[in-house]
């Protein structure tokens, strides 16, 4: 309301220089983001192998979409994923932050934690790779040491999707850790010491307060893990693509596999957009349900 | 609302000046077409007289044609190839380009989108059908009419592959075959003779007397061989056979000889529209193959084939017979260990019976240098070249004087190759590589299918029908 106030010159500067801070991201976000996407979705009316002109086809790729049983099977290996990844790591996070928060501030501790996260993904998945190997990897010559029958891990259709998730908590659940320990600096010293005085145990401060006061940031480290969660590709695209047979088949791997071995991209682009609404769809639900614009601390 | 329209001029002007630099930095170099520096800036430059009856030097400016190959052993064969090729025809260079066969595919189609293909590439019976049907290729029969080029002098079959109503898409470089390959120090422990083993015979029952080789060199960790009634499968450490892997849609070197030698055919020739994936006969072969670990534990899990590869096990001693590619012969006999050889594929119930594929050379039509591209196809494709290429040893050229040369060099490493060049002459020795259209998808399901068989997810029969069902489908 007091906008008005003020001499319009200023208000216009002040529009202006908001633009040009504005602009490079608009500009990307336009360019990289919006154009593809409006290019993807009429995409998906068509059917394109890349090289001959898109043909239009209507809603037939959608009608096909719901009839397609290795679509569902993909998204169910993508839930199993998802389902394995986000509880742990979450939990596993906010245990190590918690305890950081508790024991030490040392930035050492806290960049050995981020190491794995600022390694590039292929580099994960390859040294895990040779680490899980069945035949020759560290990991089993230690299992067979200690007297135990080696194990297949990514080459077993039981085992491979929770090695995957297993590598893949190892890499993020100390970034995870890191955003969570940051928040719980925001939680004011105050709180907890009057929660002594009035006679509360740690299990209590941590369930009646922590918890409640870090719901902004475990909304915001939910929302951003689930979604990359779904978007699982790289660790899977070096290490089973997609098998065996079609075990870790996650939709990324099926957009993958119908875009460039196939060279169906209308169907693969059909693929796509549902996985955008399916993720807009989670994502709505997540903010509606946690609220996640306020904080218990007003 | 004039401050939001100056805002939108603003960053709008910033867009602006963010695309010129960018054009500018990619225009900058175009914008001397003096200089020329590289033979590849000067294949910029228009072409002044494509007199469509001109053979060589049709042009005196300098072109460089790039020429892509997936195997890695044949590059310094073509490197040298293209040596003689310039000094016989100075005005063009030819770049040759190597990626392994699954970067090697995703660089030529998504080359051909982003018009940066090469000029000449090798090509793969499975993969040009749907090229030529997606006009990628360039025709070569007005070529090869003009220049009068012999196609009968490619050894037999071979020339006919590339053809398709009448168009030609590609001239014959080489051909393979599939061999028994043994670890000779595993035989003579077990006591078993390099001519028992060429005259094995198999069936999908019980394997045959190749079943009972194979049993005789499993070995587990107290020494028993799988024949032995205390033999224990969970603690074998030397395998008799390891498999190749699934096999996918083809099964070139994992299980195509064991089919086709029990009667079964993939489908009724050159550009059929049906496979018969779901024959009694191809089930029973594939069930005994997976049964090798499944059932018998005297072949490595797939998991295992899966991580290092048919080769490596092999390779690294783990264990006895493998089957395999002519093209493989320099992979099992470098650097290895152990004394390799080669045998004769067991006789089955049709007799021996091998895939026998053949890879070409086809021009992208996309190359700004068609007439200098099908110089140098026709070259490579020529004696001259396929000489030089057999000198190398390393793979078996499409012209016999190339297969001669190439026996010279595998005799002077040592190495005696006779079992895929005696299968090859053999009558009825091969069946051809399979060719239809759908490839790129037929390939994702069997892959899948097959794997689900070797790890004992379904029974052959039933995955191999769902396969046949899924794979027809494409063509209705």
């Amino acid at each position: 309301m007091t906008t008005h106030r003020q001499p319009r010159l200023a208000a216009r500067r002040e529009a202006l220089y908001a633009w040009a801070f504005v602009a490079p991201s608009l500009i990307g976000f336009l360019i990289f983001f919006a154009v593809p996407s409006v290019r993807g979705l009429l995409m998906s009316f068509t059917n394109w192998d890349l090289l001959r002109p898109a043909k239009f086809v209507g809603v037939a790729n959608y009608v096909r979409l719901f009839g397609d049983a290795d679509f569902r099977h993909a998204l169910k290996v993508t839930g199993y994923y998802v389902l394995m990844n986000i509880p742990i790591q979450t939990t596993l996070a906010l245990g190590i932050a918690v305890m950081m928060d508790k024991f030490s501030k040392s930035t050492i501790i806290r960049g050995i934690l981020v190491l794995p996260w600022l390694l590039p993904n292929i580099v994960v998945a390859l040294i895990w790779l040779w680490l899980l190997d069945p035949t020759m990897g560290f990991l089993n010559q230690i299992i067979m040491g200690l007297g135990f029958q080696r194990q297949p891990f990514l080459g077993s259709i039981d085992q491979a999707m929770p090695t995957i998730a297993a590598i893949n908590i190892w890499r993020h659940a100390g970034y995870t850790a890191i955003l969570i320990y940051a928040g719980l600096q925001t939680i004011p010293k105050e709180v907890y010491e009057a929660a002594a005085i009035d006679g509360a145990n740690e299990q209590q401060m941590f369930f009646g307060i922590t918890i409640p006061l870090l719901r902004p940031v475990l909304v915001f480290v939910l929302v951003t893990t689930i979604i990359g969660s779904f978007q699982i590709f790289d660790t899977i695209a070096i290490t089973t693509k997609g098998g065996p047979v079609d075990a870790t088949r996650v939709v990324y791997w099926y957009i993958y596999e119908y875009a460039f071995v196939r060279f169906k991209m209308g169907y693969a682009t059909t693929i796509s957009v549902a996985l955008f609404v399916i993720l807009i769809t989670i994502t709505f639900i997540q903010m509606r349900y946690f609220n996640a614009n306020s904080s218990d601390l007003d | 609302m004039r401050s939001r329209i100056n805002a939108l001029a603003l960053a709008l002007s910033i867009a602006a000046s963010m695309l010129l630099v960018a054009c500018g930095g990619a225009a900058a170099p175009a914008a001397e077409p003096t200089k020329a520096p590289d033979a590849a800036a000067a294949t910029e430059a228009p072409m002044a007289t494509e007199a469509p009856a001109a053979t060589a030097a049709a042009s005196t400016d300098a072109v460089t044609i790039r020429y892509g190959l997936w195997d890695g052993n044949q590059q310094p064969a073509y490197e040298a190839c293209a040596a003689a090729f310039t000094k016989a025809n100075p005005s063009i260079t030819v770049k040759v380009e190597q990626a392994g066969w699954g970067d090697y595919w995703n660089g030529v189609q998504t080359g051909m989108v982003s018009d940066t293909a090469p000029d000449v590439f090798t090509n793969h019976l499975a993969k040009y059908p749907e090229f030529a049907s997606k006009e990628q290729l360039v025709d070569l029969k007005p070529f090869i009419d003009r220049d009068g080029v012999d196609t009968k002098q490619y050894l037999a079959g071979l020339g006919d592959l590339w053809g398709r109503d009448g168009k030609v898409y590609g001239l014959p470089k080489d051909w393979d075959t599939i061999a028994v390959v043994y670890n000779q120090d595993m035989l003579d422990k077990a006591g078993v003779t390099v001519d028992e083993l060429n005259n094995a015979d198999w069936n999908a029952k019980d394997g045959g007397s190749f079943g009972q080789i194979i049993k005789k060199l499993t070995l587990d960790a107290n020494g028993k061989n799988a024949l032995d009634k205390a033999f224990d499968k969970t603690k074998v450490v030397q395998y008799g056979f390891i498999p190749g892997g699934g096999g996918g849609a083809y099964g070139q070197t994992q299980w195509s000889h064991w089919a086709v030698s029990n009667g079964f055919k993939f489908n009724d020739g050159l550009y059929a529209t049906k496979y018969y994936y779901d024959d009694p006969k191809l089930a029973e072969t594939i069930q005994w193959y997976a049964n090798l670990n499944l059932v018998d534990g005297v072949a490595p899990a797939l998991a295992d084939i899966k991580s290092l590869g048919a080769n490596a096990l092999f390779t690294g001693g783990k264990g006895a017979l493998t089957t395999d590619g002519s093209w493989m012969i320099g992979s099992y006999t470098k650097d290895t260990k152990f004394k390799v050889g080669f045998a004769r594929l067991p006789k089955g119930p049709e007799g021996r019976k091998s895939m026998f594929n053949g890879l070409a050379d086809s021009i992208w039509v996309g190359s700004k240098h068609q007439e200098q591209a099908w110089q140098w196809l026709k070259f490579a494709s020529s004696p001259a070249c396929e000489n030089i290429v057999g000198s190398y040893g390393v793979v078996f050229p499409a012209i016999q004087s190339g297969v001669d040369a190439a026996l010279a060099a595998y005799k002077a490493k040592g190495l005696d190759v006779s079992a895929f060049t005696a299968q090859a002459t053999e009558a009825n020795g091969t069946f051809l590589f399979p060719v239809t259209d759908h490839a790129s998808e037929i390939g994702p399901i069997m892959d899948a299918l097959m794997d689900s068989i070797m790890l004992g997810e379904k029974t052959a029969a039933a995955g191999l029908k769902e396969g046949n069902d899924q794979v027809n489908a494409l063509f209705k």
